[in-house]
């Protein structure tokens, strides 16, 4: 098809059929649509969701088969095109259609295909990633929780923690040692774990900012089937590391601003002054500094798509953006406290507002960012390693 | 259009890197500065250069240039940066030729213009004043209405190859004070011209610089270039042009002083091992590589800008000079640290990456200048 018509008949679409609260940013993070089972949604949110789902927009470029949308790169650029220039919020998000459905269409099965992505595409299921364990961080290869063959199933003991959103998961993609005696990256297996399969128990953490993004989970006896293993038994360390390259971008990718203009500037005005130019030169210049390196990366991380679509196989390179994306964010998390002053030191209640609240807890929660899904350190071990070839 | 090179700039790319390798080794540019060559460069590479169309690649067919754009000359002029070359594509095809193909009529276009990029005239463009630090409007040099014309008064310094160049595009005040956005025209002067003296400047580069002292030097109507009274806009859009040529040989400057470096961190030996399984030195380096892939970003969509005319082309050379300014000095510092002892002597090359790195970096804006000027661009 034509691809401006295509671009008008989007634009028409999407303006008929998005609720008209879609059209803002959200409120709070309850409005952010992870889909799932176990989450009740506000009304918009979940129709905004059906009728995307419906048309398999909510995974554009999957094929049609699986319930995707079906569209060539130029369509779904125009579609993503389309949604910025109304502000239209995206209909789901989630590591169904970031992580384990790329890495499913890539890898996956048929059959597995078939069952598992028409339901991330719905919204129906939601997924979370049991990787790290307890004596397993940064080394993530030293995994422990053990996977024992039982006829046609696993059977499946131990402990995952960090698992982000585990309790309001409905399946977990997990790696689980499947041969104790192999060297360590060569006895993993990546499976597909239904979080409501009994044996399996789930304990939020509290982190130092008062949420809880992140659990405890616990497996005792779990039973897996067998047909339930992405590629082949003892080869699951090669798909941690395909899916690592779609995590760290993804990161990189959620954490800064989307609001258009500069949100630290608004702060800055309101907390420090300055009609046009901000009257604290120290800060404008952090602020300046803070831009220009996320103006940088996220060029870079256009590049890198440019580079894709030319061809290029994504390589560890991407590590530059999971360990710089969270970096630049942290620093940016600092300058807004820093921007409030005082009135940064809020925890709850009295003599503060929600939005001030927000960026301290933000700020705290940001601490987390240079250590989940591989620390700064490790990233800057792999394109050490792995990009520039230096030396063990 | 897409942040990636396309296949004829990728054999464009291949072919300038064979060409320097093999012509324009550093212990060329290293004789240049110790024999102190009055030229400062090779003009037999100069037209070899020519030849290879490089001097054309972003003026119109019509003048004998390649129609091409700004994504091609940044792969030349990275392929350039890497090995140091000092011929003057900066004065001479992003300067001049910019000032000319921008704000200059068409008889001097046609006359100007082909034997520029055949490498057979050497234009430049002197603006720059003793205290005018980056204010590109900071003009004290004078223009003084003299019967039809005008009489040019006044110094500029660091003017680049100036000292070689047959012809310089100066910027001198017609109205106004000295500070003023307007009131500057540029004019067209002759090297010989009466009451032009020049002066070679010895710089820590050892680039060509020169002080061009002007005691009221004739010129006509037919020397303007661009409009009377409007050459301070014409004069940032040739220096936006020209830094993100800048910025695309500071990125081959970085990128070869930061291969150097890793190369020696793999071969080096102490304690027993090679310096390089040392994570202290990994993660600088891992770092040092992050900054070259974000400073290749923006110079890719600095040049980009100019092709497709965007709005935001100075913006984006801000973000691009910046870049370029702190990433390459890092690179270079952290390039003689890593190489120790050798690292401060003369006889190693990545002392020659840090005093290009700091020029670079003081010629049109360091990174402070660029992140005020973003700031005001952006509104606050």
């Amino acid at each position: 098809m034509d691809l401006e018509r295509f671009r008008e008949e989007t634009r028409e679409w999407l303006l008929a059929n998005a609720p008209k609260s879609m059209f803002t940013q959200p409120k709070s993070m309850d409005e952010i649509c992870w889909g799932g089972r176990k989450t009740q949604y506000p009304p918009d949110v979940k129709r905004w969701l059906d009728v995307m789902a419906e048309r398999g927009w909510t995974a554009p470029a999957w094929p049609k088969e699986y319930g995707g949308g079906g569209l060539n790169r130029e369509e779904a650029k125009i579609l993503s095109q389309e949604m910025a220039r109304l502000r239209l919020r995206p209909p789901l998000t989630g590591f169904g259609l970031s992580m384990i459905g790329p890495l499913l269409l890539q890898e996956g099965s048929e059959e597995l295909k078939r069952t598992h992505l028409p339901p991330i595409i719905r919204g129906e299921i939601r997924w979370c990633q049991g990787y790290s364990e307890p004596g397993s961080g940064s080394d993530l290869a030293s995994l422990q929780t053990r996977a024992e063959v039982d006829g046609d199933s696993f059977l499946l003991n131990g402990q995952k923690v960090w698992t982000s959103y585990a309790d309001k998961a409905d399946w977990m993609f997990i790696l689980v040692r499947t041969d104790p005696t192999a060297k360590k990256q060569e006895g993993i297996t990546f499976l597909l774990m239904d979080m409501d399969t009994p044996g399996v128990s789930v304990k939020p953490i509290l982190l130092i900012s008062g949420s809880s993004p992140f659990c405890e989970t616990f497996l005792e006896s779990v039973r897996v089937p067998r047909a339930n293993v992405v590629g082949r038994v003892n080869g699951g360390w090669a798909m941690a590391k395909a899916l690592l390259g779609h995590e760290r971008t993804m990161i990189a990718d959620v954490f800064k601003d989307r609001v258009p203009g500069n949100p630290l500037v608004d702060l800055a005005r309101q907390y420090i002054g300055g009609e046009g130019r901000i009257a604290d030169a120290i800060v404008r210049d952090r602020i300046t500094q803070n831009d220009m390196d996320q103006r940088c990366l996220d060029l870079t991380l256009a590049r890198s798509r440019d580079e894709a679509k030319a061809g290029h196989k994504p390589g560890p390179e991407t590590s530059i953006f999971k360990y710089y994306g969270t970096e630049t964010n942290m620093r940016r998390r600092e300058l807004m406290v820093e921007i409030l002053g005082p009135q940064g030191l809020g925890w709850e209640g009295a003599g503060f507002d929600d939005k001030e609240l927000t960026i301290t807890r933000d700020w705290l929660r940001s601490r987390g960012n240079s250590i989940e899904g591989g620390t700064s350190e490790i990233q800057l071990n792999i394109i050490a390693k792995r990009v520039l070839g230096l030396p063990d | 259009m897409a942040l990636v090179l396309t296949e004829e700039q990728e054999l464009l790319r291949h072919s300038a890197r064979e060409f320097v390798t093999k012509n324009s080794p550093l212990k060329r540019v290293r004789a240049l500065r110790d024999s102190r060559d009055p030229v400062g460069f090779s003009r037999e590479l100069w037209s070899e250069m020519a030849q290879l169309g490089w001097l054309g690649i972003i003026f119109p067919e019509t003048f004998g240039g390649a129609g091409l754009g700004y994504m091609d000359l940044i792969v030349v002029m990275e392929e350039l940066g890497r090995n140091l070359l000092p011929e003057p594509m900066l004065a001479n095809v992003l300067l001049g030729g910019n000032a000319i193909l921008l704000g200059g009529n068409e008889s001097q276009q046609q006359t100007l213009l082909p034997p520029l990029i055949e490498g057979k005239l050497l234009l430049t463009v002197a603006c720059h004043e003793p205290r005018a630090r980056y204010d590109l409007h900071r003009v004290a040099t004078r223009a003084d209405r003299s019967g039809r014309g005008w009489q040019l008064s006044g110094t500029k310094t660091l003017v680049p190859d100036g000292n070689v160049a047959d012809r310089l595009v100066v910027a001198a005040r017609t109205a106004g004070a000295a500070t003023d956005r307007d009131g500057i025209t540029l004019f067209l002067v002759n090297r010989s011209a009466s009451g032009v003296s020049v002066t070679p400047q010895s710089v820590v580069d050892s680039r060509n610089a020169a002080v061009v002292s002007l005691d009221k030097v004739p010129v006509t109507e037919a020397d303007v270039v661009g409009e009377v009274d409007h050459g301070g806009e014409l004069l940032a859009a040739v220096i936006d042009r020209a830094s993100v040529g800048l910025c695309a040989e500071m990125l081959g400057g970085m990128s070869a002083a930061f291969e150097m470096t890793l190369d020696y961190l793999k071969t080096r030996t102490q304690f027993g091992v090679l310096i390089g399984t040392f994570q202290a030195l990994k993660h600088r380096a891992a770092k040092l590589y992050t900054e070259t892939e974000l400073a290749r970003s923006a110079v890719m969509a600095a040049a980009q800008a100019v092709d497709t005319n965007d709005r935001d082309l100075p913006l984006l050379v801000s973000l691009a000079k910046a870049r370029c300014s702190d990433s390459f000095v890092l690179i270079v510092n952290e390039g003689i640290q890593m190489h120790g002892g050798i690292g401060m002597t003369d006889e190693h090359d990545i002392g020659l990456f840090a005093k290009r790195a700091r020029a670079a970096q003081l010629t049109f804006g360091d990174a402070a200048y660029h992140r005020n000027r973003y700031a005001e661009l952006s509104g606050y």
